[in-house]
């Protein structure tokens, strides 16, 4: 049976899922990026490699995420694309008549704005990192909950307290003041959930219809609190689908799949590259003022890609 | 003889060096912006300020520094604070203890006692006013031919047929017009220029999206401040045309330069009527502009807290729906990562594209 490979790498996890061509998943992976990709992408494809039925034929690779292109000539993707594009794709494979897309995930969040099946506008956080699964967290282990129960714990609030919402260091000493004059846990975690939620709507939301149906995905999906804010600002109904933090990969495999179709065949180097060496190395170009910092990365003490310059210079393998 | 530099935009440098040395004065050219002219930037100006004054700031200190002693620069007029930026500037550097001349040229339809002064102040050589007349239009000559090279680079790189050909030869044929001095040179290493970039093997009839750049002035004239944006949309394929031209803004506000018989200022009205300062109006009617040409979108780029691009910003949403065009904003600070941008502007191309093919679809199929 024919599947295709789905690679998102994100700054915080790495999701790796096999789909089928009937774009069910066969098998998802969630891994925490701890600041390696490139271990983590070949410890990550090996468990695939053996969950997989030998039947299964890998006939198409996609990857995606802030990783995309490092992962790409890592595993040899058929198509490397922007997880904009990626997400609106496996938001329309869930819910074809998608209309709004919020997706948050480790370091960013964006919203996406889709009309009949086709994106028509989408934005990303720009300046601000607050509303992200990292602050999440942070916030989490500072008040020493699991992140895994940060949601549910919002959702037994009576009162939720206002928290500022406008930067992460308001935020965080909004909380610790509310705190300190006795406010319920409960309550400050679900005021902090809407004070993201608010932040999220007036900075990436800003200027956007926002139609249902809404699907929410990416890894903050997973906080109830988030979700159970949202809708209450919006007085819609907001979907979070089975996959919701896999659903960068999904889409890269879909779009793997449509590349395939076209050309029938692909770069796949197969699951063998999980125990060849790979390695970085890095310089700086001193051939203009720009002074580039380049990266290479070797397979077999090959160099197979090289980014991070300005100009064409280092394209070239 | 004093040492002049001036504000680094683009490639325009090679025209006020050539102006300015004709003046008899000697020119340190501002060095391209780079990592440590926005350390430098950004140390000695205030954290509030927009990135185009962090920018010029690290810029002229690092001109001080190859020995400049003197700078002309352009004032302003209008609720932006821009126009503050040169006296600005000025104290900064006093106190950092150079002792530098600043000379602020305003607007010379409102200003020509400015306007006279000034060129007064520059004319070491003591050119007769014939004199000065003739080198100003030899360095707007110069200054055409570069911009008019910029143009047809923006057209030819997207349908070039091996990435990274256009860029090599646009910035060989820079140098070709940089080394023309007089005007019958300048005239002949245009047309050479324009000729070595229509000979780049590119695919004529190859069907490219549009997209048409608006926003602020100093981030849309230097790429290094804008994360070459221009070059990276030509190497996804998108044909750019920007909304201002050094030697386009005089032209702006006459009728020879409109479009659909609207000027940027009719077509913006309905929407802002007001001047909000710097550049707000203009990218609010360009934008129309380009829709009413048929563009496939508009990308907007500002500085971060541009007030009038903010203004701009809430206003286009509105635009952008009404004219069915889509538009993506960049507010640039002094992050010089580019992934995020190419992220951005990767997504934006698939929409633009998606959207072509299925308006294509339906055409053909009511057609």
């Amino acid at each position: 049976m024919q599947a295709y490979l789905g690679i998102d790498i994100g700054s915080v996890s790495i999701n790796i899922v096999v789909l089928s061509g009937a774009g069910d998943v066969i098998t998802g992976l969630y891994l925490r990026t701890k600041g390696r990709p490139i271990e983590v992408i070949q410890d990550g494809l090996k468990i695939i490699h053996e969950s997989l039925t030998p039947q299964i034929k890998i006939a198409g690779v996609g990857s995606t995420g802030s990783g995309r292109y490092l992962a790409g000539v890592m595993v040899g993707a058929d198509v490397i694309k922007n997880e904009i594009t990626a997400h609106a794709v496996a938001a329309s494979m869930i819910a074809p008549d998608v209309q709004t897309v919020f997706e948050i995930g480790g370091q960013d969040s964006k919203i996406i704005i889709l009309r009949e099946g086709i994106v028509t506008d989408f934005a990303m956080n720009t300046v601000c990192a607050a509303g992200t699964g990292s602050f999440l967290d942070q916030q989490a282990s500072r008040l020493n909950i699991p992140i895994t129960q940060f949601g549910s714990l919002a959702l037994e609030s009576e009162s939720p307290v206002r928290i500022a919402g406008r930067c992460t260091v308001f935020a965080e000493s909004d909380m610790i003041h509310k705190q300190q004059m006795g406010h319920r846990i409960q309550d400050i975690i679900y005021g902090l959930c809407e004070a993201l939620v608010r932040n999220y709507l007036n900075n990436v939301g800003k200027g956007k219809e926002i139609l249902p149906p809404i699907i929410f995905q990416g890894g903050v999906a997973a906080n109830l609190g988030i979700k159970s804010a949202f809708e209450k600002a919006l007085g819609l109904p907001v979907l979070v689908p089975e996959y919701y933090n896999l659903m960068g990969a999904i889409g890269a495999a879909r779009l793997a799949q449509e590349e395939n179709s076209i050309n029938g065949t692909t770069k796949f180097k197969g699951f063998e590259i999980t125990s060849l060496p790979y390695r970085t190395g890095s310089f700086e170009c001193n051939g203009c003022s720009n002074v580039c910092e380049i990266v290479e990365i070797y397979e077999k003490e090959i160099i197979i890609g090289r980014w991070g310059s300005r100009c064409a210079k280092w394209d070239t393998i | 003889m004093p040492k002049v530099t001036f504000p680094r935009m683009g490639e325009s440098w090679r025209a006020f060096k050539i102006l300015l040395e004709d003046l008899g004065n000697e020119v340190v050219v501002p060095p391209r912006p780079s990592k440590r002219t926005l350390d430098l930037g950004v140390r000695h100006s205030p954290e509030f300020a927009c990135f185009p004054l962090k920018i010029l700031m690290g810029t002229y200190l690092e001109a001080i520094e190859m020995g400049a002693d003197t700078i002309v620069t352009t004032g302003g007029v209008g609720p932006c604070r821009a126009g503050e930026y040169a006296m600005l500037h000025h104290k900064i550097i006093k106190d950092l203890g150079h002792d530098l001349k600043m000379i602020v040229f305003e607007p010379p339809r409102l200003y020509p006692v400015n306007f006279i002064k000034n060129i007064y102040a520059l004319n070491k050589a003591r050119v007769s006013i014939k004199g000065i007349i003739d080198h100003i239009k030899r360095g707007w000559r110069k200054l055409q031919a570069l911009d008019n090279a910029e143009k047809l680079s923006h057209i030819i790189r997207p349908r070039e047929n091996n990435s990274g050909t256009t860029t090599r030869v646009y910035r060989k044929v820079l140098d070709w017009i940089d080394q023309a001095n007089t005007t019958q040179q300048i005239i002949e290493a245009e047309a050479s220029a324009l000729e070595a970039l229509h000979n780049v093997p590119h695919e004529p009839a190859r069907p490219v999206l549009k997209v048409g750049i608006v926003g602020e002035i100093y981030v849309l004239l230097e790429p290094a401040s804008n994360l070459e944006i221009e070059e990276t949309l030509g190497d996804l394929g998108v044909e750019v045309e920007r909304s201002m031209f050094l030697t386009g803004w005089t032209r702006d506000n006459t009728w020879s330069e409109t479009t659909h018989c609207l000027t940027v200022k009719e077509a913006a009205a309905p929407y802002l009527p007001e001047l909000v300062g710097g550049h707000g109006r203009d990218s609010i009617g360009n934008t129309i502009l380009y829709a009413k040409r048929g563009f496939d979108g508009i990308i907007q780029l500002a500085p971060f807290t541009c007030i009038p691009e903010i203004v701009a910003r809430t206003i286009l949403p509105r635009v952008s729906k009404e004219y069915e065009i889509p538009i993506l904003t960049f507010f640039l600070d002094e992050q010089t990562g580019k992934t995020g941008m190419t992220t951005r502007l990767e997504a934006f191309t698939d929409l633009m594209r998606r959207k072509k093919n299925i308006h294509a679809a339906r055409i053909s199929l009511t057609g």
